[in-house]
């Protein structure tokens, strides 16, 4: 039996906390799994908090860029964050770039990051009539 | 208890030998690895990198080697201590040398960084292959 990874919707939101240590099959286990989720529940953000890994190697580096894509023609935004210093380190060092991953500091800094794109409105927040006008496709984009 | 091979230091720890036969095995490794950096007292960052090429070579292993096994243990230079960590398969071993070991040299559907970025964060790095199999051992030095 392989882990899975649990999917949280809050709102529009989609929340992953990795809590185990990844193996390649949970990893494309939690790709298949999150695109399920964006489709059904028709999530305009996504949340992936890396904190508690301890290692992201170039298949679960692969595995964040891929659903960063993947999210973002399914139309919604995908924010990593946590990730610890001595793994920002090692990816550089391993060559890995992760073009095209948005990245936050942490959960609350990628919640208000997403607040202030145009897709994603919580209610009852004077901000988001802002975001709108801010565009979204100028955020999406300037990963490229 | 098995004596180290070559070195004679009375605190080297026998060699711990594992199989990577599974998905699983693999992620087995890495945590292998991560207590022998602790045990090596290597700081957060080192033991990052050892652990993360160890995830990547074992990986190889499994992939490409077709499955096989680590060999991970203490060893100590003079006044420092290291992990080193030996991934052994019996595959068809690497064609073209040059171009996996440059990177962005994908045969299985990854980003091709296994062996070329796995290098670069160990501080000694030894390939042999053939076509019997592929023998990589590394070496990450506490600082």
């Amino acid at each position: 039996m392989s882990d899975r990874v649990p999917i949280i919707k809050i709102g529009e939101l989609l929340l992953v906390s990795i809590q185990v240590d990844l193996s390649d099959e949970t990893t494309v286990a939690l790709q298949e799994d999150l695109s399920n989720r964006i489709v059904d529940t028709g999530a305009h953000g996504v949340i992936i908090d890396i904190s508690a890994l301890e290692i992201v190697d170039s298949f679960v580096g692969r595995m964040l860029a891929t659903i960063a894509s993947m999210s973002r023609v399914l139309d919604a935004e995908t924010v990593v964050v946590g990730m610890r210093p001595a793994v920002a380190i090692t990816l550089a060092e391993l060559g890995l770039t992760l073009g095209g991953v948005r990245t936050a500091l942490n959960a609350e800094k990628a919640f208000d990051m997403l607040r202030q794109s145009a897709r994603f409105t919580p209610s009852g927040d004077d901000d988001a009539a802002v975001a709108v006008t801010g565009g979204f496709d100028a955020v999406g984009r300037d990963a490229e | 208890m098995p004596s180290a091979v070559t070195q004679s230091n009375p605190t080297e720890s026998p060699a711990q030998q594992m199989d990577i036969v599974s998905d699983a095995d693999v992620v087995r490794v890495r945590q292998a690895v991560r207590t022998l950096a602790l045990k090596a007292a290597l700081s957060i960052v080192d033991q990052t990198k050892i652990v993360t090429a160890a995830s990547e070579l074992a990986r190889n292993t499994l992939i490409h080697g077709g499955g096989g096994s680590a060999q991970l243990e203490l060893v100590h230079e003079r006044e420092r201590a290291g992990v080193r960590a030996t991934f052994i398969d019996s595959g068809p071993g690497i064609a073209d040398i040059e171009r996996a070991m440059a990177g962005g040299n994908s045969t299985a559907g990854g980003l091709g960084l296994g062996l070329s970025g796995s290098r670069r964060l160990v501080d000694s790095f030894d390939l042999k292959t053939a076509a019997g199999g592929t023998r990589v051992t590394v070496i990450k030095w506490k600082r």
